[in-house]
């Protein structure tokens, strides 16, 4: 789940980061007021999840609450990477004499938490990864001991020559990597971390992923998450308990499991056609999920064909054949179903469908070339 | 033969009493497992099914039965308590069904390990199966064959999918291991190539891979360097778009790194017999046997 910058800068303060005030507004108005209480210019930021903030327009400095009123008025509504802003960050604008990045990921190569560290801050990264991985110091920590405070120094005199400047910065990383643990964090970052002109570091922009995995256990973290932030088709498959992701094809596809609901998704453009949608019905058979699926699947415009792939393990198959039917009793599915399906409880599932009309195929290729084909697409293999 | 699993494995069940956990039980029993324990604490002392005796903890289990291999069904607020507790009382192969652990449970569960000698499959995985008599987990037995073709996978379902085109056109298997579609698993590619390459009885090696993560490149340069089987590999996520976790918690392109186009590419320098679809895996065998 990713968190709001402004939502990340609270909780970095909780842990005792320096980061600077700021507040959020909905609307021009209160970017106004806002403005108006810090009496100082200000930055207007967007609050979406999404990189690339300034590049798309949604970062601007104001220099009296006026230009703040105008600002927000700007960036309010503006679509950034196909999400909609719905939320400014107004804080003060600070003179920064220079910028740095520290960041925590837990690696897979190394299966470890680790801190990294730039002297290349306020810029992307990756693109720093990819371009002159040498301005990127790693450290892999071991999480039974965490961030020791010599390792943390000595990344910190890395990127400040003077002693105290270093201190603040190990400080800062220390914190930083209890966080993770804290909120169960799969990224944090702090970039840039500034230098304002009287030589103090704040933390002026934070990134915060938290696992998935760690909300339940993390209900108040879980609590912060912005519906309005995501596609609305995608709040309602997790609400539904499914895992769904919006592409932009025609092939709308429902298959259990997620490699074989990738491997369906790539056998549709195997096939010349395009998948609209990742979608994993999951391990459990209920009916229930497969009406929430075609739901789901339907409300999309672009779809002209739904493709079911089901390989039955734990998954019943009359379960999805039951749920099929009872999702097409209860709304008008108005494009062809083409519907594939194997395993446990085949014969049964074979025989409620043709029962209610629809034909089941056993084959996976079959299944997506008639899926394809009454997509519009050719059907033929690429 | 096989590999990890086989007549000699003394299955103990954690989480035997629960919805999955007795479900799957039963499931290996009735495929030939031999399922010595099970461990659900407050229940020590019944009787699963009554031939299974249920246990507090690993530890009187593992004393009592002589068990050497866990598999654990128990829900994930749970799941790296029960990899530490099997591992702590000297189990040697634990196998991690449950899908949802913490990543950062995950980084202080694997040095544990480590530290013991002691081996984890998955965790968010469906198990093993060493066809016809031994299995640990969730695969279904009647889709697969006994035979000579080593299947290893990050993946379940779409296991079952090529496991379905192997048994069916007759590729039976020696063993298969879906290894978990989290970003930090006990056991990578590289292992099972390293054992399927040891086990006589093996032939050559199918392996499904899909996006996020370097395993599928590191297990190609292994394969360069030291595995003289034929393998043929399959990458699932080819449409997958960037930053976008594909359901599996560890299938997910980060900026351009971990997509299939370059996993792919590493298998063709590794002269992996590269599959484009489920069906393309008999053909691409034959082709090397």
């Amino acid at each position: 789940m990713n968190l709001h910058e402004y939502q990340a800068r609270a909780i970095l303060a909780q842990h005792g980061i320096p980061v600077p005030p700021g507040e959020v507004a909905r609307t021009a108005d209160e970017a106004r007021a806002i403005a108006a209480r810090f009496a100082r210019p200000v930055v207007v930021k967007a609050q979406v999840h999404a990189g690339g903030r300034g590049k798309a327009g949604g970062v601007k400095l104001a220099s009296d609450p006026a230009a703040a009123a105008a600002a927000a008025a700007q960036i309010l509504g503006m679509t950034i990477k196909g999400l909609t802003v719905h939320q400014v960050l107004i804080a003060p604008s600070v003179a920064i004499a220079r910028e740095s990045y520290l960041g925590i990921i837990v690696d897979r190569a190394s299966q470890r938490p680790v801190v990294m560290v730039s002297a290349a801050g306020g810029i992307d990264i990756e693109e720093v990864a990819a371009q002159t991985p040498q301005q990127i110091q790693r450290l892999a920590v071991d999480p039974r001991y965490g961030l020791l405070p010599h390792q943390a120094l000595g990344l910190a005199l890395r990127l400040y020559r003077d002693l105290p400047t270093a201190r603040a910065a190990a400080d800062i990383m220390r914190r930083l990597y209890d966080t993770c643990y804290a909120v169960g964090a799969s990224l944090v970052e702090i970039n840039p971390l500034a230098t304002t002109a009287d030589g103090a570091l704040v933390a002026l922009d934070a990134k915060l992923v938290i696992d998935d995995n760690e909300l339940e256990r993390h209900p108040e973290i879980a609590a912060l998450r912005d519906p309005s932030a995501e596609a609305p088709a995608e709040v309602a498959a997790r609400q539904a308990g499914l895992t769904f992701i919006q592409l932009d094809g025609s092939v709308g596809c429902c298959v259990n499991g997620a490699g074989l609901a990738m491997a369906t998704m790539d056998l549709v453009k195997y096939y010349g056609g395009a998948p609209a949608n990742f979608l994993d019905i999951g391990g459990s058979s209920n009916p229930q999920k497969v009406v929430d699926a075609l739901r789901i699947i339907t409300a999309d415009p672009d779809v002209r064909a739904i493709l079911f792939n089901i390989f039955g393990g734990i998954t019943r198959g009359d379960d999805v054949a039951n749920g099929i039917v009872e999702a097409t009793r209860q709304f008008r599915v108005a494009v062809p179903l083409v519907i594939r399906l194997t395993g446990t409880n085949e014969a049964l599932a074979v025989q409620i469908l043709t029962k209610a009309g629809f034909v089941a195929l056993t084959d996976m290729d079959e299944a997506v070339r008639q899926a394809v084909a009454r997509a519009g697409g050719t059907g033929a293999a690429a | 033969m096989s590999i990890l699993v086989d007549q000699r494995t003394r299955l103990l069940v954690q989480g035997i009493t629960g919805r999955d956990g007795s479900f799957h039980t039963r499931q290996m029993i009735a495929y030939g497992t031999k399922v010595v324990a099970g461990v659900t604490p407050g229940k020590g002392g019944q009787l699963f099914d009554g031939v299974v005796p249920v246990f507090d903890t690993v530890a009187d289990a593992v004393q009592e039965t002589q068990a050497n291999t866990a598999v654990i069904y128990v829900p994930a607020a749970f799941a790296a308590s029960a990899i530490f507790e099997a591992a702590d009382a000297g189990i040697g192969l634990v196998v991690c069904i449950t899908e949802g652990i913490p990543v950062l449970d995950m980084t202080r569960v694997l040095p544990y390990l480590h530290e013991r000698g002691a081996r984890l499959i998955g965790p968010n995985c469906p198990g093993l199966i060493s066809p016809p008599q031994t299995k640990v987990g969730i695969i279904p037995g009647v889709i697969c064959r006994p035979g000579r073709i080593g299947v290893v996978s990050r993946s379940g379902t779409l296991t079952y999918e090529i496991v379905h085109q192997l048994s069916t056109q007759g590729y039976g298997q020696s063993t298969c291991i879906g290894i978990g579609g989290d970003p930090l698993i006990g056991t990578t590619f590289l292992h099972c190539l390293a054992a399927f390459q040891a086990d006589p009885e093996t032939d050559a090696v199918v392996m499904i891979g899909e996006i996020g993560g370097t395993d599928e490149q590191q297990a190609a340069e292994f394969v360069t360097q030291a595995v003289k089987k034929p393998v043929v590999g399959f990458i699932a996520g080819q449409t997958a778009p960037p930053g976008r976790r594909m359901g599996h918690a560890g299938a997910i392109i980060s900026g351009s790194s971990g997509t299939a186009a370059e996993k792919m590419a590493a298998f063709a320098r590794a002269g992996i017999g590269v599959m484009k679809r489920p069906a393309d895996v008999v053909p691409l065998l034959k082709e090397r046997l």
